[in-house]
């Protein structure tokens, strides 16, 4: 490598500057949020906490942990999540191994079939219609059924496949594997970045989603995504109730409630997604363009 | 965008007949549960579209239900189009499409910009493990929910206690109304929405530019070309058919738009100019139970969003470049 003039030795370091001042944007709203929940209500009642938290204590973490109610709602959306995760990465599966096959009569007539319904969606009232008619509405499997497979994903996977070499294919067919024992033994063991990835995005899209929850769970609230009782609890839905219960009506002890409230729905997607980088990094660019 | 890069080669020869079939059965088999799904979730419900041009009534078979009608004269005229005509008149939801194109051309201009500079940015650091700690960082609001970010949001450009404010009145200014003040909520939630996805969307760009045949910056430099030059004479040249793909794939989305992002961040002030369509359909439709008239909202907007999609995609085409299929 050549050596660098100085103007160009500065150049970088104005770079690693801009750097650091996007990535402190990035965090600095979470640290402000941590330091909120970690504070105690007097300096929060005057509104004194910025970045650090004022009069350390952990009274919102040990109230939200002993509370069965955010107990429940984090298991819960655990298990949603875990449970779609699992069924969603097999449906695509299913779905995107036998259109590799250029042998697939009807392959075209069924990529058309499935390609139109990225492009035209019946819309929020049918879809509700729907679910109503399938006797899904109040029902927690509302919350894993209609979301199980994204065709966006399933292409992604597709062209995963695509790029595993025909030969171990013909070979093992030609040894008398069937083609479920291909997509076992072959197929799925070579496609662990694709499965990583997807599993990430299929996941985090549960754990974050609150809308269907919002439209066609109303009355059922034990089976509320923590995201959405985390909606109502930020924007003091039933807040005459919860309120009374938790001491929300006290406005800094609510402030630091909230906070950590949103700190432990936040963490565990904050834990897992950068060891996965390079597996969604290589995802989104399959989904996307390229050369 | 996405789509598979082999050649689509015809099969051999078969006859779709008994032979063929117990050689290969195992991959109908298998596509069986995705093809139901798609049927059952997205192509039934297109059936209950037709309620946009009837009267809804409730535990009435789909078919038998009545075409809309409306008084004319006295007397009941059925016209298909009564609910279309309807929500034309309305006021409201004249303003819910103006405001799904306006926030959506807002996104479009500062959101679509920000990853392609950020990876700019980021292709000029020179320490491999600081980029990629300001890589993962950037990435990290991806991973927020909606409801995460709009909370997030008055914590920092919050009336009293927002981060923002709480500097401003330090320095004894006044403080501003980001989230109250209808005008500058729009500024707040173009911000959030850049925030959210600049640092997701510059790993297309970084890949792209990964791309990039490094002979050309070493020929750029022996001719004596700065840092700027060849970012604007090889880099961007060499992103330029992602740039393009990418823009008219999002010109062609512009009316659509989720429902998580408006329903988490408007508040009760800021209606007039944080009501889109999906909010709007929202209340209306499923609070309201107006399910004919919203049907009808629902169509418009996915008829218009197909039209302009299908447009985008034509155009990508004709360019030379990639569309969508």
């Amino acid at each position: 490598m050549k050596v660098k003039s100085k103007a160009a030795k500065f150049g970088d370091w104005v770079f690693v500057f801009i750097c650091v001042i996007i990535s402190l944007i990035c965090v600095v709203p979470m640290i402000n949020l941590a330091a909120k929940s970690l504070s105690s209500t007097e300096h929060l009642i005057r509104h004194e906490v910025f970045l650090l938290p004022r009069g350390l204590n952990f009274d919102a973490y040990t109230t939200v942990l002993a509370d069965p109610k955010y107990q429940r709602a984090f298991l819960w959306t655990a298990f949603l999540t875990l449970v779609c995760t699992f069924l969603s990465l097999f449906m695509t599966a299913l779905c995107a191994y036998p259109l590799i096959f250029p042998a697939l009569k009807g392959r075209g007539a069924i990529n058309i079939f499935i390609t139109i319904t990225m492009f035209f969606n019946a819309g929020m009232i049918p879809n509700y219609l729907l679910m109503n008619d399938l006797k899904l509405l109040e029902n927690p499997l509302v919350l894993i059924i209609p979301s199980c497979m994204s065709v966006y994903n399933m292409i992604i996977m597709r062209s995963f496949f695509y790029g595993i070499p025909d030969s171990l294919r013909e070979s093992a067919e030609i040894d008398g594997a069937s083609f479920i024992q291909v997509l076992l033994k072959i197929y799925i063991p070579l496609s662990k970045p694709v499965f990583a990835s997807l599993a990430l995005f299929y996941a985090v899209g549960r754990w974050n989603g609150y809308g269907d929850a919002l439209m066609y769970i109303k009355k059922n609230k034990q089976f509320f995504p923590l995201q959405l009782l985390l909606y109502n609890i930020l924007n003091n839905i039933n807040s005459v109730e919860v309120a009374a219960q938790e001491g929300f009506s006290m406005p800094g002890l609510g402030e630091s409630l909230k906070s950590a409230i949103v700190m432990f729905s936040t963490v565990p997607i904050l834990l897992v997604y950068p060891w996965l980088q390079r597996y969604f990094i290589a995802g989104v660019t399959m989904g996307a363009v390229k050369e | 965008m996405a789509k598979d890069t082999k050649v689509k080669v015809k099969g051999p020869k078969q006859k779709f007949n008994a032979t063929y079939l117990k050689r290969y059965w195992q991959l109908y088999f298998l596509l069986a549960l995705p093809i139901i799904y798609l049927i059952i979730f997205k192509y039934i419900p297109m059936r209950y579209i037709v309620i946009a041009f009837k009267d809804y009534k409730l535990n009435m078979p789909l078919m038998k239900m009545p075409w809309a009608q409306v008084k004319k004269d006295g007397a009941m005229v059925t016209d298909a189009l009564k609910y279309f005509k309807d929500a034309f008149s309305k006021p409201d939801f004249r303003r819910a499409i103006f405001n799904t194109l306006k926030l959506n051309m807002l996104d479009l201009i500062c959101g679509f910009p920000a990853p392609i500079i950020f990876a700019l940015i980021l292709n000029e650091l020179c320490f491999k493990r600081f980029k990629k700690v300001v890589q993962t960082i950037a990435y990290m609001p991806h991973f927020l929910s909606w409801v995460i970010i709009a909370t997030l949001v008055i914590r920092v450009f919050g009336p009293t206690d927002g981060m923002i404010n709480m500097v401003i009145t330090k320095f004894g200014g006044e403080t501003i109304p980001f989230i109250d003040d209808p005008s500058h909520w729009v500024g707040t939630y173009v911000t959030a929405g850049v925030w959210q996805s600049f640092g997701w969307g510059s790993i297309i760009y970084l890949a792209s530019i990964a791309g990039i045949n490094t002979e050309l910056y070493e020929a750029a430099s022996v001719d004596g070309a700065g840092r700027f030059r060849k970012m604007w004479h090889i880099t961007l040249p060499g992103i330029r058919p992602t740039i393009v793909v990418l823009l008219i794939m999002n010109l062609g989305g512009i009316m659509g738009g989720g429902f998580e992002r408006p329903f988490a961040m408007k508040n009760n002030l800021v209606m007039d100019v944080a009501e889109v369509i999906s909010t709007f359909v929202y209340k209306v439709g499923i609070q309201q139970l107006k399910f004919s008239f919203t049907t009808a909202v629902g169509l418009f907007q996915s008829v218009v969003g197909l039209v302009f999609l299908l447009t985008a995609n034509f155009i990508s085409r004709r360019l030379g470049e990639r569309g969508i299929w």
